[in-house]
Protein backbone atom coordinates (compact mmCIF):
# COMPACT_ATOMS: atom_id res chain seq x y z
CA UNK A 1 0.00 0.00 0.00
CA UNK A 2 1.48 3.36 -0.95
CA UNK A 3 1.61 6.13 1.64
CA UNK A 4 -0.05 9.43 0.73
CA UNK A 5 0.83 12.48 2.73
CA UNK A 6 -0.49 16.01 2.16
CA UNK A 7 1.40 19.10 3.35
CA UNK A 8 0.29 22.71 3.22
CA UNK A 9 1.82 25.99 4.25
CA UNK A 10 0.75 29.64 4.54
CA UNK A 11 3.43 30.88 6.94
CA UNK A 12 4.86 33.67 4.73
CA UNK A 13 3.66 35.78 1.78
CA UNK A 14 3.72 32.50 -0.12
CA UNK A 15 1.24 29.69 -0.08
CA UNK A 16 2.06 26.10 -0.97
CA UNK A 17 0.75 22.55 -1.05
CA UNK A 18 2.47 19.23 -1.72
CA UNK A 19 1.47 15.61 -2.04
CA UNK A 20 4.05 12.96 -1.24
CA UNK A 21 3.54 9.41 -2.44
CA UNK A 22 5.76 6.70 -1.09
CA UNK A 23 5.86 2.98 -1.82
CA UNK A 24 8.39 0.11 -2.02
CA UNK A 25 9.85 1.52 -5.23
CA UNK A 26 10.49 5.01 -3.87
CA UNK A 27 8.83 8.34 -3.26
CA UNK A 28 7.61 11.22 -5.40
CA UNK A 29 6.37 14.65 -4.43
CA UNK A 30 4.02 16.86 -6.41
CA UNK A 31 3.98 20.47 -5.28
CA UNK A 32 2.54 23.92 -5.89
CA UNK A 33 4.09 27.15 -4.65
CA UNK A 34 2.79 30.68 -5.28
CA UNK A 35 3.49 34.12 -3.89
CA UNK A 36 0.00 35.06 -2.71
CA UNK A 37 0.18 38.02 -0.35
CA UNK A 38 -3.24 38.44 1.32
CA UNK A 39 -4.79 35.67 -0.79
CA UNK A 40 -4.06 32.64 1.40
CA UNK A 41 -7.76 32.23 2.25
CA UNK A 42 -8.54 31.94 -1.45
CA UNK A 43 -5.55 29.96 -2.73
CA UNK A 44 -4.54 27.45 -0.07
CA UNK A 45 -7.30 24.87 -0.50
CA UNK A 46 -7.56 25.18 -4.31
CA UNK A 47 -3.81 24.43 -4.42
CA UNK A 48 -4.42 21.37 -2.26
CA UNK A 49 -7.00 20.27 -4.80
CA UNK A 50 -4.59 20.85 -7.67
CA UNK A 51 -1.94 18.53 -6.23
CA UNK A 52 -4.55 15.92 -5.32
CA UNK A 53 -6.02 16.04 -8.83
CA UNK A 54 -2.62 15.84 -10.49
CA UNK A 55 -1.72 12.81 -8.36
CA UNK A 56 -5.19 11.33 -8.90
CA UNK A 57 -5.61 10.95 -5.17
CA UNK A 58 -8.85 11.62 -3.29
CA UNK A 59 -8.78 13.10 0.23
CA UNK A 60 -9.98 9.80 1.70
CA UNK A 61 -6.77 8.13 0.45
CA UNK A 62 -4.60 10.41 2.58
CA UNK A 63 -2.72 8.71 5.42
CA UNK A 64 -1.68 11.91 7.14
CA UNK A 65 -1.81 15.70 6.83
CA UNK A 66 0.97 18.15 7.70
CA UNK A 67 1.24 21.93 7.87
CA UNK A 68 3.86 24.61 8.44
CA UNK A 69 3.38 25.09 12.20
CA UNK A 70 5.63 28.14 12.39
CA UNK A 71 7.27 30.33 13.17
CA UNK A 72 5.86 32.80 10.65
CA UNK A 73 2.94 35.14 10.05
CA UNK A 74 0.49 34.52 12.90
CA UNK A 75 -2.59 34.71 10.70
CA UNK A 76 -0.99 32.54 8.01
CA UNK A 77 -0.06 29.90 10.57
CA UNK A 78 -3.64 29.78 11.76
CA UNK A 79 -5.10 29.57 8.25
CA UNK A 80 -2.87 26.57 7.52
CA UNK A 81 -3.51 25.09 10.98
CA UNK A 82 -7.29 25.49 10.60
CA UNK A 83 -7.38 23.97 7.11
CA UNK A 84 -5.03 21.13 8.10
CA UNK A 85 -6.83 20.46 11.38
CA UNK A 86 -10.17 20.47 9.57
CA UNK A 87 -8.86 18.07 6.92
CA UNK A 88 -7.24 15.71 9.43
CA UNK A 89 -10.27 15.82 11.73
CA UNK A 90 -12.67 15.20 8.84
CA UNK A 91 -10.52 12.32 7.53
CA UNK A 92 -9.80 11.01 11.02
CA UNK A 93 -6.11 10.79 10.16
CA UNK A 94 -3.00 11.94 12.04
CA UNK A 95 -1.75 15.51 11.80
CA UNK A 96 1.86 16.69 11.87
CA UNK A 97 3.17 20.21 12.53
CA UNK A 98 6.40 20.91 10.67
CA UNK A 99 8.88 23.64 11.54
CA UNK A 100 9.04 26.31 8.85
CA UNK A 101 12.70 26.90 9.75
CA UNK A 102 13.58 23.22 9.35
CA UNK A 103 11.72 23.09 6.02
CA UNK A 104 13.74 26.09 4.89
CA UNK A 105 17.00 24.42 5.94
CA UNK A 106 16.10 21.28 4.01
CA UNK A 107 15.23 23.34 0.96
CA UNK A 108 18.61 25.10 1.06
CA UNK A 109 20.40 21.80 1.56
CA UNK A 110 18.64 20.03 -1.30
CA UNK A 111 18.82 22.89 -3.76
CA UNK A 112 22.33 24.14 -3.05
CA UNK A 113 23.96 21.22 -1.20
CA UNK A 114 24.61 23.44 1.81
CA UNK A 115 25.85 21.79 5.02
CA UNK A 116 25.85 24.55 7.64
CA UNK A 117 22.69 26.56 7.46
CA UNK A 118 21.34 29.45 9.53
CA UNK A 119 17.65 29.98 8.86
CA UNK A 120 16.12 33.32 9.76
CA UNK A 121 12.67 34.65 8.95
CA UNK A 122 11.72 38.31 9.29
CA UNK A 123 9.65 38.49 12.49
CA UNK A 124 8.88 42.23 12.11
CA UNK A 125 9.44 44.60 15.02
CA UNK A 126 13.19 44.43 14.29
CA UNK A 127 13.51 40.75 15.17
CA UNK A 128 14.02 37.44 13.40
CA UNK A 129 12.88 33.87 13.98
CA UNK A 130 16.09 31.88 13.74
CA UNK A 131 17.72 28.49 14.17
CA UNK A 132 20.95 26.80 13.04
CA UNK A 133 21.32 23.44 11.33
CA UNK A 134 23.82 20.84 10.19
CA UNK A 135 22.64 19.16 7.00
CA UNK A 136 24.11 15.94 5.65
CA UNK A 137 22.62 13.60 3.02
CA UNK A 138 19.07 14.92 3.52
CA UNK A 139 19.36 14.61 7.29
CA UNK A 140 18.79 17.85 9.12
CA UNK A 141 20.11 18.21 12.67
CA UNK A 142 19.23 21.25 14.76
CA UNK A 143 22.25 22.93 16.34
CA UNK A 144 20.27 25.49 18.34
CA UNK A 145 16.74 25.99 19.58
CA UNK A 146 14.35 28.03 17.45
CA UNK A 147 14.11 31.52 18.89
CA UNK A 148 12.77 35.00 18.24
CA UNK A 149 15.56 37.51 18.76
CA UNK A 150 17.23 40.66 17.52
CA UNK A 151 19.67 39.90 14.67
CA UNK A 152 22.52 41.25 16.85
CA UNK A 153 21.81 38.55 19.41
CA UNK A 154 22.13 35.58 17.04
CA UNK A 155 25.21 33.44 17.75
CA UNK A 156 26.58 30.59 15.68
CA UNK A 157 26.84 27.26 17.50
CA UNK A 158 30.27 26.25 16.14
CA UNK A 159 33.40 27.79 14.63
CA UNK A 160 32.78 26.62 11.06
CA UNK A 161 33.29 29.42 8.55
CA UNK A 162 31.07 28.08 5.78
CA UNK A 163 27.67 28.98 7.24
CA UNK A 164 25.04 30.11 4.77
CA UNK A 165 22.19 32.31 5.89
CA UNK A 166 18.78 31.49 4.41
CA UNK A 167 15.45 33.26 4.62
CA UNK A 168 13.81 36.69 4.73
CA UNK A 169 15.50 37.47 8.04
CA UNK A 170 18.73 38.11 6.13
CA UNK A 171 17.23 41.22 4.55
CA UNK A 172 18.40 42.64 7.91
CA UNK A 173 21.98 41.57 7.04
CA UNK A 174 23.69 44.67 8.40
CA UNK A 175 22.27 44.09 11.84
CA UNK A 176 23.91 40.70 12.40
CA UNK A 177 27.25 40.73 14.27
CA UNK A 178 30.50 41.11 12.37
CA UNK A 179 31.56 37.71 13.75
CA UNK A 180 28.52 36.10 12.18
CA UNK A 181 29.03 37.94 8.90
CA UNK A 182 32.66 36.77 8.75
CA UNK A 183 31.58 33.14 9.19
CA UNK A 184 28.96 33.45 6.50
CA UNK A 185 30.35 33.83 3.00
CA UNK A 186 26.88 34.04 1.52
CA UNK A 187 23.26 34.50 2.41
CA UNK A 188 20.06 33.90 0.42
CA UNK A 189 17.25 36.16 1.57
CA UNK A 190 14.72 35.27 -1.09
CA UNK A 191 13.83 31.70 -0.11
CA UNK A 192 10.54 31.06 1.66
CA UNK A 193 9.43 27.90 3.48
CA UNK A 194 7.58 25.47 1.21
CA UNK A 195 5.11 22.63 1.63
CA UNK A 196 7.32 20.42 -0.56
CA UNK A 197 10.07 20.08 2.06
CA UNK A 198 7.42 19.92 4.79
CA UNK A 199 6.00 16.82 3.09
CA UNK A 200 9.41 15.11 3.17
CA UNK A 201 9.96 16.06 6.81
CA UNK A 202 6.42 14.93 7.63
CA UNK A 203 7.09 11.53 6.03
CA UNK A 204 10.11 11.17 8.32
CA UNK A 205 8.08 12.19 11.39
CA UNK A 206 5.10 10.04 10.39
CA UNK A 207 7.38 6.99 10.08
CA UNK A 208 8.67 7.80 13.57
CA UNK A 209 5.10 7.67 14.88
CA UNK A 210 4.89 11.41 15.57
CA UNK A 211 1.47 11.93 13.95
CA UNK A 212 -1.09 13.21 16.47
CA UNK A 213 -4.81 13.76 16.85
CA UNK A 214 -5.63 16.99 14.99
CA UNK A 215 -6.42 19.32 17.89
CA UNK A 216 -3.15 18.52 19.66
CA UNK A 217 -1.06 20.00 16.85
CA UNK A 218 -0.91 23.76 17.33
CA UNK A 219 0.99 26.60 15.69
CA UNK A 220 4.36 27.52 17.19
CA UNK A 221 4.48 31.30 17.27
CA UNK A 222 7.71 31.78 19.29
CA UNK A 223 6.63 35.36 20.01
CA UNK A 224 4.22 35.10 22.89
CA UNK A 225 4.16 38.59 24.40
CA UNK A 226 1.44 39.73 22.05
CA UNK A 227 -0.99 41.62 24.25
CA UNK A 228 0.82 44.96 23.74
CA UNK A 229 -1.36 46.37 26.47
CA UNK A 230 -0.44 46.54 30.10
CA UNK A 231 -2.71 44.39 32.23
CA UNK A 232 -5.30 46.63 33.86
CA UNK B 1 -30.06 18.30 6.84
CA UNK B 2 -27.65 18.11 9.79
CA UNK B 3 -25.45 21.17 9.93
CA UNK B 4 -22.45 21.98 12.11
CA UNK B 5 -22.23 25.68 13.05
CA UNK B 6 -19.00 27.42 14.08
CA UNK B 7 -18.73 30.87 15.69
CA UNK B 8 -15.29 32.47 16.22
CA UNK B 9 -15.87 36.15 15.46
CA UNK B 10 -14.76 37.61 18.78
CA UNK B 11 -13.99 36.18 22.22
CA UNK B 12 -16.30 33.15 22.39
CA UNK B 13 -15.75 29.87 20.58
CA UNK B 14 -19.22 28.47 19.87
CA UNK B 15 -20.17 25.23 18.13
CA UNK B 16 -23.60 23.67 17.56
CA UNK B 17 -25.48 21.11 15.50
CA UNK B 18 -28.82 21.93 13.89
CA UNK B 19 -31.11 19.55 12.04
CA UNK B 20 -33.48 21.23 9.54
CA UNK B 21 -35.83 18.26 9.53
CA UNK B 22 -36.93 19.31 13.03
CA UNK B 23 -37.98 22.88 13.81
CA UNK B 24 -37.60 25.43 16.60
CA UNK B 25 -36.09 24.14 19.82
CA UNK B 26 -36.12 20.54 18.59
CA UNK B 27 -33.90 21.23 15.58
CA UNK B 28 -30.98 22.11 17.83
CA UNK B 29 -29.23 18.83 18.57
CA UNK B 30 -26.33 20.12 20.65
CA UNK B 31 -24.38 23.26 21.40
CA UNK B 32 -21.20 24.10 23.27
CA UNK B 33 -19.40 27.30 24.10
CA UNK B 34 -15.99 28.26 25.40
CA UNK B 35 -15.76 31.83 26.66
CA UNK B 36 -12.41 33.62 26.74
CA UNK B 37 -13.73 36.43 28.93
CA UNK B 38 -11.53 35.52 31.90
CA UNK B 39 -8.40 35.66 29.74
CA UNK B 40 -9.21 39.09 28.28
CA UNK B 41 -10.42 40.50 31.62
CA UNK B 42 -6.79 40.83 32.65
CA UNK B 43 -6.32 43.36 29.84
CA UNK B 44 -9.62 45.21 30.27
CA UNK B 45 -10.78 44.26 26.77
CA UNK B 46 -10.42 41.73 23.99
CA UNK B 47 -6.84 41.25 22.73
CA UNK B 48 -7.39 40.10 19.12
CA UNK B 49 -4.21 38.01 18.78
CA UNK B 50 -4.89 36.14 22.01
CA UNK B 51 -8.49 35.58 20.93
CA UNK B 52 -7.39 34.01 17.63
CA UNK B 53 -4.86 31.76 19.33
CA UNK B 54 -7.45 30.52 21.76
CA UNK B 55 -9.99 29.75 19.01
CA UNK B 56 -7.36 27.54 17.31
CA UNK B 57 -6.89 25.62 20.57
CA UNK B 58 -10.54 25.24 21.47
CA UNK B 59 -12.44 24.73 18.22
CA UNK B 60 -11.85 21.04 17.44
CA UNK B 61 -12.45 19.84 21.02
CA UNK B 62 -15.79 21.70 20.98
CA UNK B 63 -16.71 20.11 17.64
CA UNK B 64 -15.93 16.68 19.12
CA UNK B 65 -18.05 17.56 22.14
CA UNK B 66 -21.19 18.52 20.20
CA UNK B 67 -20.91 15.45 17.97
CA UNK B 68 -20.61 13.24 21.00
CA UNK B 69 -23.46 15.06 22.84
CA UNK B 70 -25.69 14.49 19.79
CA UNK B 71 -24.45 10.87 19.50
CA UNK B 72 -23.35 11.51 15.93
CA UNK B 73 -20.08 11.13 14.06
CA UNK B 74 -18.48 13.50 11.58
CA UNK B 75 -19.88 11.31 8.78
CA UNK B 76 -23.43 12.17 9.85
CA UNK B 77 -22.88 15.83 8.91
CA UNK B 78 -24.56 17.16 5.75
CA UNK B 79 -23.07 20.64 5.84
CA UNK B 80 -20.85 23.05 7.76
CA UNK B 81 -21.43 26.74 8.40
CA UNK B 82 -19.29 29.36 10.08
CA UNK B 83 -19.37 33.05 10.94
CA UNK B 84 -17.77 34.90 8.01
CA UNK B 85 -18.21 38.37 9.56
CA UNK B 86 -18.44 40.94 10.89
CA UNK B 87 -15.82 40.49 13.61
CA UNK B 88 -12.10 40.30 14.29
CA UNK B 89 -10.51 39.20 11.03
CA UNK B 90 -7.91 36.89 12.56
CA UNK B 91 -10.51 35.22 14.74
CA UNK B 92 -12.92 34.81 11.81
CA UNK B 93 -10.20 33.08 9.78
CA UNK B 94 -9.87 30.32 12.38
CA UNK B 95 -13.50 29.30 11.91
CA UNK B 96 -13.39 29.81 8.13
CA UNK B 97 -10.26 27.72 7.56
CA UNK B 98 -11.30 24.89 9.86
CA UNK B 99 -14.80 24.75 8.34
CA UNK B 100 -13.42 24.66 4.81
CA UNK B 101 -10.79 22.03 5.62
CA UNK B 102 -13.36 19.82 7.29
CA UNK B 103 -15.92 20.28 4.52
CA UNK B 104 -13.30 19.29 1.96
CA UNK B 105 -12.40 16.16 3.90
CA UNK B 106 -16.05 15.14 4.29
CA UNK B 107 -17.01 16.29 0.80
CA UNK B 108 -20.00 18.31 2.05
CA UNK B 109 -21.08 21.92 1.37
CA UNK B 110 -19.83 24.78 3.53
CA UNK B 111 -21.13 28.34 3.94
CA UNK B 112 -19.95 31.50 5.66
CA UNK B 113 -22.80 33.43 7.28
CA UNK B 114 -23.39 36.85 8.85
CA UNK B 115 -22.95 37.01 12.61
CA UNK B 116 -25.75 39.55 13.11
CA UNK B 117 -28.17 37.49 11.03
CA UNK B 118 -27.48 34.79 13.60
CA UNK B 119 -28.43 37.16 16.43
CA UNK B 120 -31.52 38.36 14.52
CA UNK B 121 -32.84 34.84 14.10
CA UNK B 122 -31.70 33.38 17.42
CA UNK B 123 -35.30 33.47 18.80
CA UNK B 124 -36.14 30.92 16.07
CA UNK B 125 -34.35 28.38 18.26
CA UNK B 126 -37.07 28.67 20.89
CA UNK B 127 -40.19 26.51 21.12
CA UNK B 128 -42.50 29.39 20.15
CA UNK B 129 -40.55 31.21 17.46
CA UNK B 130 -41.82 34.50 16.04
CA UNK B 131 -43.34 34.49 12.57
CA UNK B 132 -42.10 36.85 9.87
CA UNK B 133 -42.32 39.81 9.55
CA UNK B 134 -41.01 41.40 12.74
CA UNK B 135 -38.99 44.30 14.09
CA UNK B 136 -35.67 43.33 15.69
CA UNK B 137 -33.59 45.28 18.15
CA UNK B 138 -29.99 44.04 18.06
CA UNK B 139 -28.27 45.38 21.09
CA UNK B 140 -24.80 44.22 22.12
CA UNK B 141 -21.28 45.43 22.83
CA UNK B 142 -20.68 45.90 19.12
CA UNK B 143 -24.09 46.83 17.73
CA UNK B 144 -27.24 48.82 18.38
CA UNK B 145 -29.58 48.40 15.44
CA UNK B 146 -33.27 48.32 14.66
CA UNK B 147 -34.07 46.11 11.70
CA UNK B 148 -37.27 45.26 9.88
CA UNK B 149 -37.19 41.56 9.08
CA UNK B 150 -39.48 40.37 6.27
CA UNK B 151 -37.94 36.93 5.94
CA UNK B 152 -34.61 35.11 5.76
CA UNK B 153 -32.13 37.53 4.19
CA UNK B 154 -34.72 40.30 3.79
CA UNK B 155 -33.60 42.96 6.22
CA UNK B 156 -34.11 46.68 6.21
CA UNK B 157 -32.05 48.75 8.60
CA UNK B 158 -34.41 51.17 10.37
CA UNK B 159 -31.84 52.82 12.58
CA UNK B 160 -28.54 52.27 14.33
CA UNK B 161 -26.08 53.89 16.70
CA UNK B 162 -24.12 56.72 15.17
CA UNK B 163 -21.32 56.22 17.73
CA UNK B 164 -20.97 53.76 20.64
CA UNK B 165 -23.05 50.60 20.87
CA UNK B 166 -25.31 50.36 23.93
CA UNK B 167 -23.31 47.45 25.35
CA UNK B 168 -20.09 49.37 24.81
CA UNK B 169 -21.58 52.29 26.75
CA UNK B 170 -22.43 49.88 29.58
CA UNK B 171 -18.86 48.56 29.60
CA UNK B 172 -17.42 52.08 29.62
CA UNK B 173 -19.73 53.16 32.43
CA UNK B 174 -18.55 50.09 34.34
CA UNK B 175 -14.93 51.19 33.92
CA UNK B 176 -15.80 54.67 35.25
CA UNK B 177 -17.49 53.05 38.23
CA UNK B 178 -14.44 50.78 38.70
CA UNK B 179 -16.39 47.57 38.12
CA UNK B 180 -14.85 44.38 36.74
CA UNK B 181 -14.72 43.62 32.97
CA UNK B 182 -17.03 42.98 31.16
CA UNK B 183 -18.98 45.51 33.10
CA UNK B 184 -22.46 45.67 31.56
CA UNK B 185 -24.11 43.13 33.88
CA UNK B 186 -22.21 44.64 36.86
CA UNK B 187 -23.65 48.09 36.14
CA UNK B 188 -27.15 46.58 36.06
CA UNK B 189 -26.50 44.83 39.35
CA UNK B 190 -25.21 47.98 41.03
CA UNK B 191 -28.16 49.95 39.60
CA UNK B 192 -30.57 47.75 41.58
CA UNK B 193 -29.37 49.52 44.75
CA UNK B 194 -29.66 52.96 43.15
CA UNK B 195 -32.27 55.66 43.63
CA UNK B 196 -33.91 56.37 40.24
CA UNK B 197 -34.91 59.88 41.33
CA UNK B 198 -31.54 61.24 42.41
CA UNK B 199 -30.11 61.90 38.93
CA UNK B 200 -31.65 62.20 35.52
CA UNK B 201 -29.31 61.56 32.59
CA UNK B 202 -30.13 62.66 29.02
CA UNK B 203 -31.94 60.37 26.55
CA UNK B 204 -29.86 61.07 23.44
CA UNK B 205 -31.64 61.61 20.11
CA UNK B 206 -35.11 60.91 21.50
CA UNK B 207 -36.27 64.51 21.15
CA UNK B 208 -36.27 64.33 17.37
CA UNK B 209 -37.80 61.91 14.88
CA UNK B 210 -35.86 58.95 13.58
CA UNK B 211 -34.61 55.61 14.79
CA UNK B 212 -30.89 56.24 15.17
CA UNK B 213 -29.14 56.05 18.52
CA UNK B 214 -26.21 57.86 20.10
CA UNK B 215 -24.59 56.87 23.37
CA UNK B 216 -21.32 58.77 23.46
CA UNK B 217 -22.86 61.94 24.95
CA UNK B 218 -24.37 59.84 27.72
CA UNK B 219 -20.93 58.44 28.41
CA UNK B 220 -19.53 61.95 28.82
CA UNK B 221 -22.45 62.95 31.00
CA UNK B 222 -21.80 59.95 33.25
CA UNK B 223 -18.13 60.79 33.52
CA UNK B 224 -18.93 64.41 34.44
CA UNK B 225 -21.42 63.30 37.10
CA UNK B 226 -18.86 60.97 38.66
CA UNK B 227 -16.15 63.67 38.66
CA UNK B 228 -18.47 66.21 40.28
CA UNK B 229 -19.41 63.75 43.02
CA UNK B 230 -15.75 62.93 43.50
CA UNK B 231 -14.76 66.60 43.73
CA UNK B 232 -17.48 67.18 46.33
CA UNK B 233 -16.28 64.15 48.29
CA UNK B 234 -19.69 62.53 47.81
CA UNK B 235 -18.78 59.52 45.68
CA UNK B 236 -19.79 56.88 48.20
CA UNK B 237 -21.31 53.47 47.45
CA UNK B 238 -24.82 54.90 47.34
CA UNK B 239 -23.80 57.64 44.92
CA UNK B 240 -22.14 55.07 42.62
CA UNK B 241 -25.32 52.99 42.68
CA UNK B 242 -27.41 56.09 41.95
CA UNK B 243 -25.19 56.95 38.97
CA UNK B 244 -25.44 53.36 37.69
CA UNK B 245 -29.22 53.54 38.03
CA UNK B 246 -29.49 56.86 36.21
CA UNK B 247 -27.24 55.55 33.47
CA UNK B 248 -29.20 52.33 33.03
CA UNK B 249 -32.51 54.21 33.06
CA UNK B 250 -31.26 56.50 30.31
CA UNK B 251 -30.06 53.66 28.08
CA UNK B 252 -33.15 51.53 28.62
CA UNK B 253 -35.48 54.47 28.12
CA UNK B 254 -33.73 55.38 24.87
CA UNK B 255 -33.96 51.82 23.57
CA UNK B 256 -37.62 51.54 24.56
CA UNK B 257 -38.59 54.86 22.93
CA UNK B 258 -36.97 53.80 19.65
CA UNK B 259 -38.54 50.32 19.73
CA UNK B 260 -41.94 51.92 20.31
CA UNK B 261 -41.39 54.19 17.33
CA UNK B 262 -40.20 51.32 15.15
CA UNK B 263 -43.32 49.28 15.96
CA UNK B 264 -45.58 52.25 15.27
CA UNK B 265 -43.77 53.18 12.07
CA UNK B 266 -43.88 49.65 10.60
CA UNK B 267 -47.23 48.67 12.07
CA UNK B 268 -45.71 45.32 13.07
CA UNK B 269 -46.79 43.45 16.20
CA UNK B 270 -43.74 41.32 16.85
CA UNK B 271 -40.51 42.58 18.37
CA UNK B 272 -37.41 40.42 18.57
CA UNK B 273 -34.74 41.56 21.01
CA UNK B 274 -31.32 39.94 20.74
CA UNK B 275 -27.68 40.57 21.64
CA UNK B 276 -25.94 40.70 25.02
CA UNK B 277 -27.88 43.73 26.36
CA UNK B 278 -31.19 41.94 25.71
CA UNK B 279 -30.51 40.01 28.92
CA UNK B 280 -31.04 43.27 30.89
CA UNK B 281 -34.06 42.81 33.17
CA UNK B 282 -35.17 46.42 33.26
CA UNK B 283 -35.14 46.55 29.45
CA UNK B 284 -37.30 43.42 29.27
CA UNK B 285 -39.79 44.73 31.84
CA UNK B 286 -40.20 48.03 30.04
CA UNK B 287 -40.54 46.43 26.59
CA UNK B 288 -43.12 44.02 27.96
CA UNK B 289 -45.27 46.94 29.10
CA UNK B 290 -44.90 48.82 25.81
CA UNK B 291 -45.72 45.73 23.74
CA UNK B 292 -48.78 44.97 25.84
CA UNK B 293 -50.13 48.48 25.19
CA UNK B 294 -49.84 47.83 21.45
CA UNK B 295 -51.12 44.22 21.51
CA UNK B 296 -47.65 43.31 20.35
CA UNK B 297 -45.33 40.62 21.67
CA UNK B 298 -41.62 40.63 22.42
CA UNK B 299 -39.47 37.57 21.70
CA UNK B 300 -36.10 36.83 23.23
CA UNK B 301 -33.59 34.06 22.73
CA UNK B 302 -32.90 32.01 25.86
CA UNK B 303 -30.21 33.54 28.08
CA UNK B 304 -27.16 31.80 26.67
CA UNK B 305 -28.19 32.57 23.08
CA UNK B 306 -28.42 36.32 23.78
CA UNK B 307 -24.63 36.54 23.63
CA UNK B 308 -22.38 35.04 20.94
CA UNK B 309 -23.01 31.33 20.39
CA UNK B 310 -22.72 28.58 17.79
CA UNK B 311 -26.42 27.67 17.82
CA UNK B 312 -27.59 30.81 16.03
CA UNK B 313 -24.90 30.30 13.36
CA UNK B 314 -25.87 26.65 12.91
CA UNK B 315 -29.51 27.74 12.58
CA UNK B 316 -28.95 30.47 9.99
CA UNK B 317 -26.40 28.42 8.05
CA UNK B 318 -28.68 25.40 8.02
CA UNK B 319 -31.56 27.46 6.54
CA UNK B 320 -29.31 28.81 3.81
CA UNK B 321 -27.51 25.54 3.06
CA UNK B 322 -30.86 23.75 2.88
CA UNK B 323 -31.92 26.32 0.27
CA UNK B 324 -28.88 25.38 -1.80
CA UNK B 325 -26.56 28.26 -0.95
CA UNK B 326 -22.88 27.46 -0.35
CA UNK B 327 -19.37 28.89 -0.65
CA UNK B 328 -17.27 28.28 -3.74
CA UNK B 329 -15.04 25.35 -2.91
CA UNK B 330 -11.91 26.36 -1.01
CA UNK B 331 -12.68 30.10 -0.86
CA UNK B 332 -12.69 30.93 2.85
CA UNK B 333 -14.79 33.98 3.73
CA UNK B 334 -13.64 36.42 6.40
CA UNK B 335 -15.26 39.85 6.16
CA UNK B 336 -14.53 42.01 9.21
CA UNK B 337 -16.94 44.78 8.08
CA UNK B 338 -20.17 43.64 6.50
CA UNK B 339 -23.38 45.73 6.70
CA UNK B 340 -26.42 43.60 7.55
CA UNK B 341 -28.58 45.14 4.83
CA UNK B 342 -26.23 43.82 2.14
CA UNK B 343 -27.62 40.34 2.80
CA UNK B 344 -30.02 38.73 0.37
CA UNK B 345 -32.35 35.74 0.57
CA UNK B 346 -30.58 32.40 -0.02
CA UNK B 347 -29.15 32.00 -3.50
CA UNK B 348 -28.68 28.42 -4.67
CA UNK B 349 -25.08 27.79 -5.76
CA UNK B 350 -26.10 26.38 -9.13
CA UNK B 351 -28.49 29.18 -10.08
Amino acid sequence: MPLHLLALDASSSACSAALLRQDETGATCLARFEMTPRAHTRRLLPMVDEVLAEAQVTPSQLDAVAFGRGPGSFTGLRIAAGAAQGLAFGLDCPLLGISTLEALALQAHRRYHLRHVVTALDARMGEVYAATWHCLKDTITPMSAEAVLAPEALRLPGDETDWVGVGSGFTLWKRFTVDLQLSMPQHLDDLEPRAEEMAWLAARDFAAGLGQTAHLVQPVYLRNDVAWKKPA
Amino acid sequence: MRVLGIETSCDETGVALYDTSLTGGKGLLADALYSQIAMHAEFGGVVPELASRDHTRKLLPLIEQVLSDAKLTRHDLDGITYTAGPGLVGALMVGASTAHGMARALNIPVLGVHHMEGHLLAPMLEDEPPEFPFVALLVSGGHTQLVEVQGLGRYQLLGESVDDAAGEAFDKAAKMLVLAYPGGPQVAKLAEQGDPKRFRFPRPMTDRPGLDFSFSGLKTHTMTAIRQLEAAGELDDQARADVARAFEEAVVDTLVIKCRRALDQTGLKRLVVAGGVSANHRLRERLHVECKKRHARAYYPRGRFCTDNGAMIAYVGAQRLAAGECDTYGIMQATPRWPLDQLTPPVAADS
